[in-house]
C-alpha cells in the first residue's frame, strides 16, 4: 500500500551559508528529492545599468568594479574594451600587456575564491578555503602595489590603463610566479584525489552538452560541459592573440569537471601573466583621452571571457559625456538559465554542492 | 564489591580517611562520600579536559589552516571556553510552543549523563579508578547507546518536523556505526581474555594497536561517527536543509548538547587510550620496568594525542552524504572488524599463551593482514580507477585572427 | 589509484601546514604594510596649491565633494585663485576611487594612507576645510609619479611641504622654457 505524500515548499533564504551571495531559492521537495525550483534574486540589485546613464565614461569604471566584485580587472577590461570600440580609441601596446597581466592575475584570485567556497561548501571546515585565501592575498597585495586597491581597483581606464606599475612590482610578480604553482600543486593534493570529494561530486549535477548550449551557458561551466569555447581565442582582445596557452575541457559536464577546470584554468593564466610579464614593451601605458569625452552617436558591444563566463557590455552613445543606454550581460545571470534543470531529481545534499559548483556571483547576477 | 575494593588502593585510602571522621555507625557514609569524592574529581577532570579541548581543538585547527585560533581572551587566549560558557549562559532559553515538556528538557541532560558515566570504569592508574566492573567493555559500549537515544528524544520534543526528521536520520548513523564499533573490540576481549578494564591493560604486553591494528582503524573511524564528528558531521551542516536535531534548542540547553559532544570526544579518546595505548602505562617499555612519568600524565596525555587526531581528521576531510556514510559502516567497516575477530580467535587458537616473539609474530600477521584487506577493499570499491583528474583535458584551440 | 591514497594524500598536506609560520597579523598590535600607493581616506590637502577649480568635484562619480569659494583677493595678475570657504568630503559615500585626484591640474588634492575613520555619528563623517587645513601632510603616491619617483613611503612619517608635492617640482622649468612660455609665447 503506498502511502499517500505531498511535497514540502522550503525557502532557502537570502541569508544563508552557503548561497555565495543573498540568493533565495524556494525548494519544493518529495521527501528528499527535489522536484522544482523557483530561484528569487534581486536582493543585491543596485542599478548599475540605471546610474552608468547619468556618470561619464570614466566615471561608469568605477561601477564596473562592483558588478563581480571578486573580479574587478576583468569587469573594467570589458567596459573600456566597448568603450573604446565606440569612441574608436587606440590603446597602447604597453598597456595592452598591463591589461592582460592584471586580468588573468584577477583571474587566478576569483577562481580560487571560487574553488574555496565549493570545498566549504562541502564541509571541509575550512582548511582548503584558508589555504586559497592565503595565496589570494598575494595577488591582491599586487593589486595593491598597482593601483592602491585590493579589491575594487578601478584600474583601467578607456585608452588604456590607469598609470604604471612602480618598480617594485616586477620582482614581486616574479616572486608570485615561481611560488603559486607550488601552493597550487599542494592545493591539488589536498583535494583533486580525495575519495569523500569525489563521491559527493563525480556525477552530480550533470550539464549537458546540448543544455549548455542551449542556455548560453559560458565560462568553466561550458568548457566543463564538454564545448571548447573560449573567448580569449575566438574572439581575442587586447593581446591575446600573442599568448600561447591552453584551455581546460571536461567530458563528464558533472561538478567535480565543473571545479577542476577551475583548478586548470588557474595554471594556465599563471602561464599567460608570466608571458606578459616577459614580452611587454615600453612605453606610454594611456592613450590621450580627454576625461569627459564624447563618443559619436552609435553602439557598441564588446565582449571579454570573464572568470565566471562571457561578460559583455553594449553601450549606446547619443554624442553626450555619459552613454545614453549601458547594458551589461552577466554571466552569472545567464548561468542560472539551467539551474532549474541541473537541480531536478538531485537530493538536497547535493543541491550546495551544484550550486557551489556553478560558481554565481550575486553581484552580477542582480547589478 | 569486596574484590573491587582491595584492588582500588584510592578507594581504600579514602575511604579509611573518611572512616576516621565519622563514628562507626555511618560507615555507608563513608562509603558514600569515597564514591562521591572520587566522582567529583572525575567529572571534574572530564569537563576540564572538555573545556581545554575546545579551545586547544580551535588553536589546532587554526595552525592546520595557517592561522592563530583564539588568542584574545586572558592570556594565549586561555579564558575563551569561560567565554564560550558566559555567552550561552546569557542566551535567552527558548521553549517551542509545540515542544514536549519532559522530553526537551530530558535530551541535554541524558546527553551529557551519558557521556559523564563512561568514565567511571576508565582507570587512571593500576589502582585508582572508580569502579573496575568485569563486564567493563560491555559497560562501555552499552553507555552511548543513551545518547543515541537521548538524541532521537531532542528531535522528537522539539516539536519541529525537522529536527524530527534529522534527528532520525542521526539514530540510523549511530546504530549503523555501534556494530562495527563492537565487533571490532571483540578481538581486543579475545586477546585479552576479560572485559574488565583494568586487565586489559595489563593484558597488553604489546600495545594493542600494534596487534589488532585493524581493530583500531575500525573503532577509530567508528568513533568519530557515533561522537558526530567530521568527516561524519552531517548533523550539523548547514547545507543540509535538516538542521538536527539540536535546531530548537538555546542558551545553556544548546550549552550542554556541545558539551556532551566534546566530552564525548575526550571520553572516546580515553577509552582509545585505555584500550589501545595501554592506558596509564608507558606505551613503549614492558610494563615491569620502571614508568617515567606518572600514570596520570600518560593516560591524559594519550588522551591529548587522540583529541589531537580526531582535529587533524576534522580538519582535512569534507563531510560525507547520508547515503555514503551508511554504505560504508555496512559494506566497509563490519567486513573488517568480522575478519578482525576471526583472524586474531585463529591467531589465539594456535598460540594461546604467547611468549614475546610470538606475539611480534602475531603483531606482524595481523598488520600483513589489515594492509591486505585494506587493499583488497579499497580496490574492490574504488569505482574511480582509472584517473579522476582524466575527466578534464587541456585542449590547444586555435586563436582565431582577427 | 587505491581508495583511501587520496584521503592519506590530503592529511599529510594538512599535516605540513601544521608546521608552516601563520599568515595572521594581530591587528591593532600589528599592521599589514601598505604599500605607498594605497588610496586611503585621510585625504591631504594643499591650500597654498588649491586653486579652487572644482575640478575634483565635477570629477567625482558619487558627488561628494562640495566646494564653495569667494574671492581672496591675492594673485590678481595670472588669474586669481579663490579664498576655498567650504571643502566637504562626505567619507561616508566616498569609494576612495581616487578621481578627484586624478582630476587635480595643481596637484593639490591626494589620497591619504589611513582606514581607519570609523566614527560614531554619520554627521561625523565628512571631513570639513578645517580638518583638511589641519591633518598631516603625508600623501599616499598614487597618481603622483612625482612622490613616487623620488621614492617617497608615507608610512615613514616625513610629511612633504607644498613645494614639493607638485609635478613641476620634479622637471623644473628652465630659463629657455619660462622665455618660450611667458615672453615669446604672448
Amino acid at each position: 500500500m503506498a502511502l499517500p505524500s505531498e511535497s514540502i515548499t522550503i525557502n532557502l533564504g537570502p541569508q544563508h551559508p552557503s548561497t555565495h551571495g543573498v540568493f533565495r531559492l524556494r525548494v519544493t521537495l518529495d521527501g528528499e528529492v527535489i522536484q522544482d525550483i523557483e530561484p528569487i534574486f534581486g536582493y543585491l540589485h543596485r542599478g548599475t545599468e540605471k546610474l552608468a546613464e547619468e556618470r561619464s565614461y570614466t566615471q561608469i569604471v568605477t561601477l564596473t568594479d562592483r558588478l563581480d566584485y571578486t573580479s574587478s580587472m576583468i569587469n573594467n577590461q570589458a567596459y573600456v574594451l566597448a568603450t573604446e570600440k565606440l569612441a574608436g580609441l587606440e590603446v597602447p601596446e604597453r598597456g595592452q600587456y598591463l591589461r592582460v597581466l592584471t586580468a588573468e592575475l584577477q583571474r587566478v584570485a576569483s577562481h580560487l575564491m571560487g574553488i574555496g567556497f565549493f570545498l566549504q561548501d562541502l564541509g571541509a571546515m575550512g582548511t582548503p578555503l584558508m589555504y586559497c585565501f592565503r595565496e589570494r592575498e598575494r595577488i591582491l597585495d599586487l593589486f595593491e602595489m598597482v593601483c592602491g586597491a585590493r579589491v575594487t581597483v578601478s584600474y583601467m581606464r578607456p585608452g588604456g590603463v590607469n598609470q604604471d606599475p612602480p618598480p617594485e612590482f616586477w620582482p614581486g610578480l616574479k616572486e608570485l610566479l615561481s611560488d603559486l604553482p607550488h601552493y597550487i600543486d599542494e592545493l591539488e593534493r589536498l583535494i583533486n584525489e580525495n575519495e569523500i570529494v569525489l563521491a559527493r561530486t563525480k556525477g552530480i549535477g550533470v550539464l549537458s552538452r546540448e543544455l549548455a548550449i542551449d542556455s548560453s551557458i559560458s565560462g568553466p561551466n561550458l568548457r566543463a560541459s564538454g564545448v571548447a569555447w573560449d573567448l580569449r581565442k575566438a574572439d581575442p582582445y587586447d593581446v591575446y592573440d600573442r599568448m600561447d596557452f591552453d584551455i581546460p575541457v571536461g567530458s563528464n559536464g558533472d561538478s567535480y569537471d565543473r571545479f577542476l577546470v577551475r583548478v586548470m584554468e588557474i595554471h594556465q593564466s599563471l602561464r599567460i601573466v608570466e608571458q606578459c610579464s616577459k614580452d611587454i614593451p615600453d612605453g606610454p601605458v594611456r592613450a590621450d583621452v580627454p576625461y569627459f569625452f564624447r563618443p559619436p552617436a552609435g553602439d557598441a558591444y564588446a565582449h571579454v571571457e570573464a572568470s565566471k563566463g562571457e561578460l559583455g557590455f553594449y553601450l549606446v552613445s547619443d554624442d553626450g559625456i555619459a552613454p545614453y543606454r549601458c547594458k551589461i550581460r552577466a554571466p552569472s545571470f545567464i548561468n542560472l538559465t539551467a539551474l532549474t534543470e541541473m537541480l531536478l531529481g538531485w537530493k538536497v545534499a547535493d543541491l550546495m554542492v551544484i550550486f557551489g559548483s556553478l560558481d554565481v556571483n550575486m553581484g552580477e547576477v542582480d547589478r | 564489591m569486596d574484590s573491587s575494593f582491595d584492588k582500588n588502593a584510592l578507594f581504600s585510602t579514602l575511604n579509611d580517611f573518611y572512616l576516621g571522621l565519622l563514628p562507626d555507625s555511618l560507615s555507608w557514609a563513608a562509603f558514600l562520600g569515597t564514591g562521591l569524592t572520587i566522582v567529583f574529581i572525575l567529572v571534574n577532570a572530564v569537563l576540564m579536559l572538555t573545556a581545554f579541548g575546545t579551545y586547544m581543538e580551535r588553536r589546532v585547527l587554526g595552525r592546520f589552516q595557517t592561522r592563530l585560533g583564539p588568542n584574545r581572551v586572558g592570556p594565549f587566549g586561555l579564558l575563551q571556553p569561560l567565554a564560550d560558557l558566559l555567552k550561552l549562559i546569557m542566551k535567552e532559553d527558548l521553549r517551542p510552543l509545540m515542544a514536549d515538556r519532559l522530553t526537551f528538557f530530558l535530551a541535554p541532560v541524558l546527553m551529557v549523563t551519558s557521556m559523564l558515566v563512561v568514565v567511571a570504569v576508565v582507570p587512571f592508574g593500576s589502582d585508582s579508578f572508580l569502579a573496575d566492573l568485569n563486564i567493563g567493555v560491555l559497560y562501555l559500549v552499552g553507555i552511548p547507546t543513551i545518547a543515541t537515544v537521548s538524541m532521537f528524544l531532542g528531535g522528537w520534543g522539539s516539536g519541529n518536523r525537522f529536527a524530527l526528521l534529522g534527528a532520525a536520520r542521526a539514530v540510523a548513523m549511530l546504530i549503523s556505526y555501534e556494530v562495527p564499533m563492537i565487533i571490532s573490540l571483540a578481538g581486543i576481549l579475545i586477546l585479552a581474555g576479560s572485559m574488565s578494564l583494568v586487565d586489559v591493560v595489563e593484558a597488553q604486553r604489546l600495545p594493542f594497536i600494534l596487534l589488532q591494528p585493524m581493530a583500531f582503524f575500525v573503532f577509530l573511524i567508528a568513533a568519530s561517527a557515533e561522537m558526530n564528528r567530521s568527516p561524519f558531521d552531517l548533523m550539523e551542516a548547514e547545507s543540509e536543509l535538516t538542521a538536527g536535531f539540536h535546531t530548537e534548542f538555546s542558551g545553556m540547553r544548546f550549552g550542554l548538547l556541545q558539551l556532551a559532544e566534546f566530552g564525548e570526544v575526550v571520553v572516546t579518546s580515553a577509552i582509545l587510550a585505555t584500550l589501545f595505548l595501554r592506558g596509564w602505562e608507558n606505551p613503549f617499555i614492558p610494563a615491569d620496568w620502571s614508568q617515567v612519568l606518572p600514570p596520570q600524565v600518560w593516560l591524559i596525555g594519550k588522551i591529548l594525542f587522540f583529541m589531537l587526531i580526531f582535529t587533524w581528521i576534522r580538519a582535512t576531510l569534507p563531510r560525507m552524504r547520508i547515503d555514503q556514510v551508511m554504505a560504508f559502516a555496512w559494506k566497509v567497516l563490519f567486513p573488517l572488524a568480522v575478519i578482525n575477530m576471526f583472524v586474531t580467535a585463529a591467531l589465539v587458537v594456535a598460540w594461546p599463551e604467547p611468549t614475546y616473539t610470538q606475539l611480534w609474530a602475531i603483531a606482524g600477521i595481523n598488520w600483513v593482514v589489515a594492509i591486505g584487506c585494506l587493499i583488497g577493499f579499497s580496490l574492490a570499491l574504488d569505482k574511480h580507477r582509472k584517473n579522476p583528474t582524466a575527466s578534464v583535458q587541456l585542449v590547444k584551440i586555435p586563436t582565431e585572427v582577427a | 589509484m587505491a581508495y583511501g591514497l587520496g584521503i592519506a594524500k590530503g592529511m599529510m598536506v594538512t599535516l605540513l601546514n601544521l608546521t608552516r609560520k601563520p599568515v595572521t597579523v594581530q591587528y591593532p598590535e600589528q599592521r599589514v604594510t601598505q604599500n605607498p600607493r594605497f588610496r586611503g581616506e585621510d585625504f591631504v590637502w594643499y591650500e597654498e596649491r588649491c586653486t579652487g577649480c572644482a575640478s575634483c568635484a565635477k570629477y567625482c562619480p558619487q558627488g561628494i565633494i562640495k566646494i564653495v569659494t569667494a574671492p581672496s583677493g591675492e594673485q590678481t595678475q595670472e588669474g586669481e585663485t579663490y579664498k576655498i570657504e567650504t571643502f566637504d568630503i562626505e567619507i561616508a559615500r566616498c569609494m576612495f576611487c581616487g578621481l578627484c585626484v586624478e582630476a587635480c591640474p595643481y596637484d593639490a588634492l591626494h589620497m591619504g594612507t589611513g582606514f581607519e575613520r570609523a566614527k560614531p555619528r554619520r554627521s561625523d563623517l565628512v571631513i570639513t576645510v578645517e580638518e583638511l587645513r589641519a591633518s598631516a601632510k603625508r600623501p599616499s603616491t598614487w597618481f603622483r609619479p612625482q612622490l613616487q619617483n623620488r621614492g617617497y613611503d608615507p608610512a615613514k612619517g616625513e610629511e612633504v611641504p607644498w613645494q614639493e608635492a607638485g609635478r613641476e617640482s620634479t622637471v623644473a622649468p628652465t630659463y629657455d622654457d619660462m622665455l618660450k612660455r611667458w615672453v615669446e609665447g604672448r
